[in-house]
């Protein structure tokens, strides 16, 4: 092969001229993502859209029922319970999650903190336990008994013992720490990462101009963050709309206190064998993702303008 | 002078010892699966709770062993993620340097729909998948998981961006017109001028592979074809509840990823830096 192409390049005889043979290798070089793509991603998605409009066990034929799998899970008050869980499960775990990462971050990134590499590492381990573990670590932390040890450590406040998996918020608020847990440390270094390419002459003006210490963090590092803070926000957000093994997991199956809209989804798809009502579900998915995204990219612009 | 250096002497100690509590919250769910994973299953809902480790580690592990495949699973895991992550790293790097340095028309268009495909939720195409693996015959076959994943748009995109600013365009005309083929352009000077891009996009992937649980969960059925998490979750699925047992499987099988992330942490933590602040 060598030599072959060692001919051609000095001799080039009828063969492929030098910018063809770059274009042809460059097709070739890009073309298993497109093909693996092609079979396991594009197809798959208009396949779904296609499913969403038949009525299907997985076996037997598939007939077309035209939007009665939609009229179907938009009558079905769990659907909208899964909405309304998958968001309220989002707001909790990731909001309270992003202010504390973003103070974690400003405070690794203070000169006066020693050890920094010491805290970055404690608060990014968690990130690399995987979503089944900490679930199970969580469901016996959260344990619903008296002296599952966060109600015991409630009871030391006179707090009385909560049912963490059966009942509607403890469930919630639960599978909410898990993600904020998980999440916190690699947040934090990403928006460390933010932090540190802000020139440190900024700073020292507004030092100079008497700024407090609030006042630089609102008016300087917060504005000169907004990229990686928009970035960090939407990530988050997508993230939030498809939890599926903590409700899983925790709520130990399917549970209507921590059903979720990838958890409803796979339940009619592998518990129901309703394909049709499951792909129906994708795409709904698939729909709030896309309302949600024009929503953050909106909010963002306007922070734009605002801060211009 | 004296009450202001008092002042950033509270404050700094105030600072620190936030910081502290917050690290042994962060690491205490770790310790205390340890903790539990050494004790009898009747410790676990005991007053006052076990906060030091006891003397059932062997005997936990041992029942995770008579419940589940352990080693068969860490295995599969092991194989999954090691095969995806050369293949990741093999066709994401041909990938981006075709789109970093090669000529051909419509590139930047092509590399566009790359960049748009990441914000598409897999999930949408979960049921078809679902059925073309089955189709295959790949189901509770490792293949399922291994072939789908072999280069992503993340991969492209990350190498791409690095080989750009990595290797300088005459470096590659100098040995085209000494006569390198164009894949021995890629072999002898891109491959070995990007080996901290390797790195680094071979532990994102390989930890993200080795923690996946929807897809595997979705076509891995039969045990003997089990990850590590999807065995883990069969234990915890077990009739009846030793959470001993159970949390002494999540350790054992959480312990090589943390070990690795603390030998490599710096590694990890800066290119988790790069992927983001470079988007």
């Amino acid at each position: 092969m060598v030599s072959h192409n060692h001919t051609n390049a000095t001799v080039r005889p009828k063969g492929l001229s030098d910018k063809k043979k770059t274009a042809l290798a460059g097709y070739l070089f890009i073309s298993p993502f497109f093909l693996l793509f092609t079979i396991f991603g594009a197809f798959p998605m208009l396949f779904s859209f296609y499913l969403a409009f038949q009525k299907w066990n997985g076996f037997g034929e598939m007939t077309f029922v035209g939007v009665k799998n939609f009229s179907f899970i938009f009558t079905d008050p769990l659907f909208w319970k899964s909405i309304y869980n998958t968001i309220v499960i989002g707001l909790l775990g990731t909001g309270p999650q992003l202010i504390a990462a973003l103070i974690l971050a400003v405070a690794l990134n203070s000169a006066i903190v020693k050890f920094k590499s010491v805290f970055r590492v404690a608060y990014f381990v968690p990130n690399v336990t995987s979503i089944v573990a900490v679930a199970i670590i969580f469901t016996v932390l959260f344990s619903e008994q008296e002296a599952g040890l966060v109600n015991a450590t409630l009871s030391l406040f006179g707090i009385s013992p909560v049912s963490w998996q059966t009942s509607e918020w403890g469930a919630k608020i639960a599978i909410a720490t898990m993600i904020f847990w998980r999440w916190v440390g690699y947040n934090s270094i990403i928006f460390l990462a933010g932090l540190q390419s802000i020139p440190k002459d900024l700073y020292e003006a507004a030092e100079i101009d008497g700024a407090k210490k609030w006042q630089q963090f609102l008016f300087i590092t917060v504005p000169m963050l907004k990229p990686i803070i928009v970035f960090v926000v939407f990530t988050a957000t997508i993230g939030s709309l498809q939890i599926f093994a903590e409700p899983l997991i925790f709520g130990s199956g399917f549970r209507e206190e921590s059903m979720t809209i990838v958890l409803y989804l796979w339940r009619e798809a592998f518990s129901n064998n309703a394909f049709g009502t499951a792909s129906a579900t994708a795409v709904s998915l698939f729909l709030l993702i896309i309302v949600f995204t024009t929503i953050n990219f909106f909010a963002s612009n306007r922070l734009d303008k605002s801060g211009k | 002078m004296q009450m202001q250096r008092k002042k950033g002497f509270v404050g700094k100690v105030t600072i620190h010892v936030l910081l502290i509590i917050g690290a042994l919250l962060s690491v205490f769910p770790l310790y205390w699966m340890f903790v539990m994973a050494t004790q009898p299953n009747h410790v676990i809902n005991k007053l006052p709770p076990a906060v030091v480790p006891g003397d059932k580690l062997v005997e936990n592990f041992r029942n995770v062993l008579e419940n589940v495949d352990f080693f068969g699973a860490m295995w599969n895991s092991f194989i999954v993620a090691s095969l995806t992550t050369l293949g990741v790293l093999f066709f994401s790097s041909l990938a981006g340097f075709a789109f970093a340095k090669l000529q051909f028309k419509g590139r930047e268009k092509l590399f566009a729909v790359i960049l748009i495909t990441m914000m598409i939720p897999p999930q949408l195409g979960l049921i078809p998948q679902y059925f073309i693996i089955t189709k295959l015959g790949w189901l509770n076959d490792l293949k399922a998981i291994i072939v789908p994943g072999l280069v992503n748009a993340f991969g492209i995109f990350w190498m791409r961006q690095y080989i750009k600013d990595a290797i300088p365009d005459e470096l590659i005309e100098a040995a085209k017109i000494d006569g390198c083929s164009i894949f021995r352009v890629y072999w002898n000077i891109v491959v070995p001028s990007i080996l901290p891009a390797f790195a680094t996009l071979g532990i994102l992937t390989f930890m993200f592979v080795w923690n996946d649980f929807l897809w595997p969960l979705t076509v891995l059925r039969d045990e003997s074809s089990y990850t590590i998490q999807i065995a883990i979750r069969a234990l915890q699925d077990a009739y009846v509840k030793d959470y001993g047992m159970i949390l002494s499987g999540t350790f054992w099988a959480t312990l090589p990823l943390v070990v690795v992330f603390l030998m490599f942490n710096k590694l990890f933590i800066s290119s988790l830096t790069q992927g983001s602040v470079k988007q």
